[in-house]
């Protein structure tokens, strides 16, 4: 039996034999797994010292990602934060290029340049992840000026948290998107908590990004982040409606990071039954048996969990492998023409 | 042939120039399109390339400078014009941590071929809010050049070369500047960024100054030569890349160094030049390195005070008169 003559996933989960339905079912989770696995080694590689400086890991949030990166078109410009590990995944960026950049490491996706905070990956459409809240949403607004101008039909999709929309630049930036009409989708990943703050504490609204949505002439849109076929949804129509020149949305997806803001912090601001209540909507598991309630085979869902495993198996190897960035790289790439010199 | 224009139309003549020649160099800012720009400069522009390529914005720096950079990154060439340099403070973090890191953060997978033209200084009467010169918080910062003409045809061709070039460049317009009038050659100007220019010959001592401060140090190289004493003068026209030779080499033979900058005196660019002359020349110099600076002081407001503090050719010559004996 094939899917062509069956609109029922069948246990025969195989590319060939699925529907286009399941085929973005299984792109969705294979996107939250690898997303979850990544992350778990990467805190992992932290608690061992491997990973310095710091790091901010989507782990719970990692929905978000997955149902974005499954809506984007190849060329689509993809602005993220410093917790960026996922958005940059999500967009296709090689495991290998990442981990080496977390381990600071010669085969890292900006050579060690960048580290976690800065991942980026051009030809992924990965345009980089700003470590300055608000920054990067006036910049995703010229990207998507840009692609207005040159008529490519490009979208950009800015992903940023709820503490961003306390700052400036977000005003600024979804004023002169709605002015413009650009090409661009703001993401708000609300997770509750800026930094260590709850965000209630801190906003004059209760929903931080839709609550002030209005004051520039856009829907008031709040999803559940945590569910990938609630956001690919949205995200596909939000992204759809920018390409056809429908302008600027912006959409707050409600999520929870299942640890703390960042490094080791455990995270003990927050209440013991509110996380409970989160992790209860842990993505990966949920969606796995969503998956296999609608009759998706075990053994497709297995194939892309030890596909994941393995990737992250190699790039850890990879990564601990791989050089030091050497010392006379630090004096390259400052200018276009490669160098640094600032005199002649 | 040439003809006399104002600095102020070079500014037009010179985006002009680069917005024929390059269909990818798009123009925004505050009043810049119908307006003609808060200072005029921009006059013309908006008739002869539309709504299209020169922009207005709202009110929102960052907004301005976010969108430059995000259209340098995917292959626009935009100018954006931030009004008066004071307000670059209000889009400090997109000209100092955005965009002169990212290619380098990015280990150059980010190119960034912007200009972000401002007007600079004071000497109009503006108060300390409007009138600040401000080229050495760009020099400061490592990933972005920065350019300040002072006349003219240097306007048309330093803006050229700043278009041109892949890299972040911070081009500062000295706004007491935009009424004065120069010679401007018939045709297309590119200079190149980094040279400075020798304006005039001399034996005694070398005067470095830049933008608005290169006609005073011209005007009192004049009253020296009438004291006996004979002043080089060149006008450094870049801070980055920083024309050094040219410095390092005329003071070998006056074997005497003034600056003269607009900058309030600490860590103004005066300060790099003396310190590379003094680190490079040291056994070459006859007298003390000079600085000739604005006072450490916010600007004040009333003409009488500013026209105190600011630079004067008399201050310059005074100083010179102090250096070289």
């Amino acid at each position: 039996m094939s899917a062509t003559e069956t609109v029922e996933p069948t246990e025969d989960s195989s590319p060939e034999h699925t529907s286009p339905e399941e085929q973005v079912w299984l792109g969705l989770y294979r996107q939250l797994f690898r997303i979850r696995s990544f992350e778990e080694r990467a805190y992992r590689l932290f608690m061992e010292g491997l990973v310095k400086g710091t790091s901010h890991l989507s782990l719970g949030q990692e929905a978000i990602a997955a149902g974005f990166g499954e809506a984007m078109r190849a060329d689509d410009y993809t602005f993220a934060t410093y917790r960026g590990h996922a958005h940059t995944l999500a967009r296709g960026t090689p495991m290998t290029g990442v981990m080496g950049e977390l381990l600071g490491r010669a085969n890292g996706v900006c050579g060690g340049k960048g580290g976690s905070m800065h991942l980026t990956s051009v030809e992924h459409g990965a345009m980089g992840s700003y470590a300055i809240i608000g920054a990067h949403l006036p910049i995703a607004n010229g990207a998507a000026w840009s692609a207005q101008v040159r008529g490519t039909g490009q979208v950009t999709v800015c992903f940023f948290g709820d503490g961003t929309t306390n700052i400036g630049a977000f005003h600024e930036a979804l004023n002169l998107a709605k002015v413009w009409n650009l090409p661009v989708v703001f993401v708000c990943e609300n997770n509750l908590y800026m930094e260590y703050t709850p965000i209630g504490d801190v906003t004059a609204v209760e929903h931080p990004a839709a609550d002030r949505a209005s004051a520039y002439g856009l829907e008031s849109i709040i999803v559940d982040g945590n569910d990938p076929d609630v956001v690919f949804e949205v995200a596909s129509t939000a992204i759809g409606r920018a390409r056809d020149g429908g302008g600027p949305s912006l959409i707050e997806a409600k999520t929870y990071r299942h640890g703390g803001h960042s490094r080791a912090d455990p995270g003990t601001y927050r209440p013991d039954e509110e996380v409970a209540e989160w992790r209860a909507r842990d993505p990966v598991p949920t969606y796995r048996q969503r998956l296999r309630d609608r009759g998706v085979a075990e053994g497709a869902l297995a194939a892309i969990e030890t596909e994941a495993a393995a990737d992250v198996d190699a790039a850890t190897e990879a990564a601990k492998a791989a050089p030091p960035p050497a010392v006379e790289a630090a004096y390259t790439n400052v200018w276009a023409d490669g160098g640094a010199a600032w005199r002649n | 042939m040439a003809e006399l224009i104002t600095y102020r139309d070079a500014v037009a003549r010179g985006l002009a120039q680069e917005m024929r020649r390059d269909p990818s160099v798009y123009f925004l800012g505050e009043d810049v399109a119908a307006a003609g720009g808060g200072f005029k400069a921009t006059k013309g522009l908006f008739e002869e390339f539309g709504p299209e390529r020169v922009r207005d914005t709202p009110i929102s720096e960052e907004a301005i400078l976010g969108a430059a950079m995000g259209a340098a990154m995917t292959g626009l060439k935009p100018v954006a014009e931030i009004m008066f340099s004071d307000f670059l403070a209000t889009c400090w973090d997109l000209v100092a941590v955005e965009i002169p890191k990212t290619r380098y953060m990015t280990d150059g997978q980010v190119t960034l071929p912007l200009v972000i033209r401002t007007a600079n200084g004071g000497g109009l009467r503006f108060g300390a809010q409007h009138s600040q010169a401000v080229e050495n918080w760009a020099m400061a910062i490592p990933g972005l050049k920065v350019v300040a003409p002072s006349n003219p045809r240097d306007v048309i061709g330093l803006l050229a070369a700043a278009i041109r070039d892949p890299d972040p460049v911070m081009f500062f317009e000295q706004k007491s500047l935009y009424p004065t009038k120069g010679e401007v050659p018939d045709g297309e100007i590119v200079d190149e960024l980094g040279v400075a220019r020798t304006l005039r010959a001399g034996q005694d001592v070398t005067i470095v100054a830049l933008a608005s401060m290169v006609p005073r140090a011209m005007a009192a190289a004049e009253e020296l030569d009438e004291i006996g004493i004979s002043a080089e003068v060149i006008d450094l026209r870049c801070l980055v890349p920083l024309d050094t030779r040219t410095v390092v080499e005329s003071v070998k033979r006056t074997s005497r160094l003034v600056t003269v900058e607009e900058n309030p005196r600490l860590v103004g660019w005066g300060a790099e030049i003396v310190s590379i002359v003094g680190e490079e020349c040291i056994w070459h110099l006859d007298g003390p390195l000079t600085r000739v600076t604005t006072p450490h002081i916010p600007l004040p407001s009333a003409d009488a005070l500013e026209d105190e503090f600011l630079p004067s050719v008399d201050r310059i010559v005074e100083a010179t008169q102090k250096a070289v004996q």
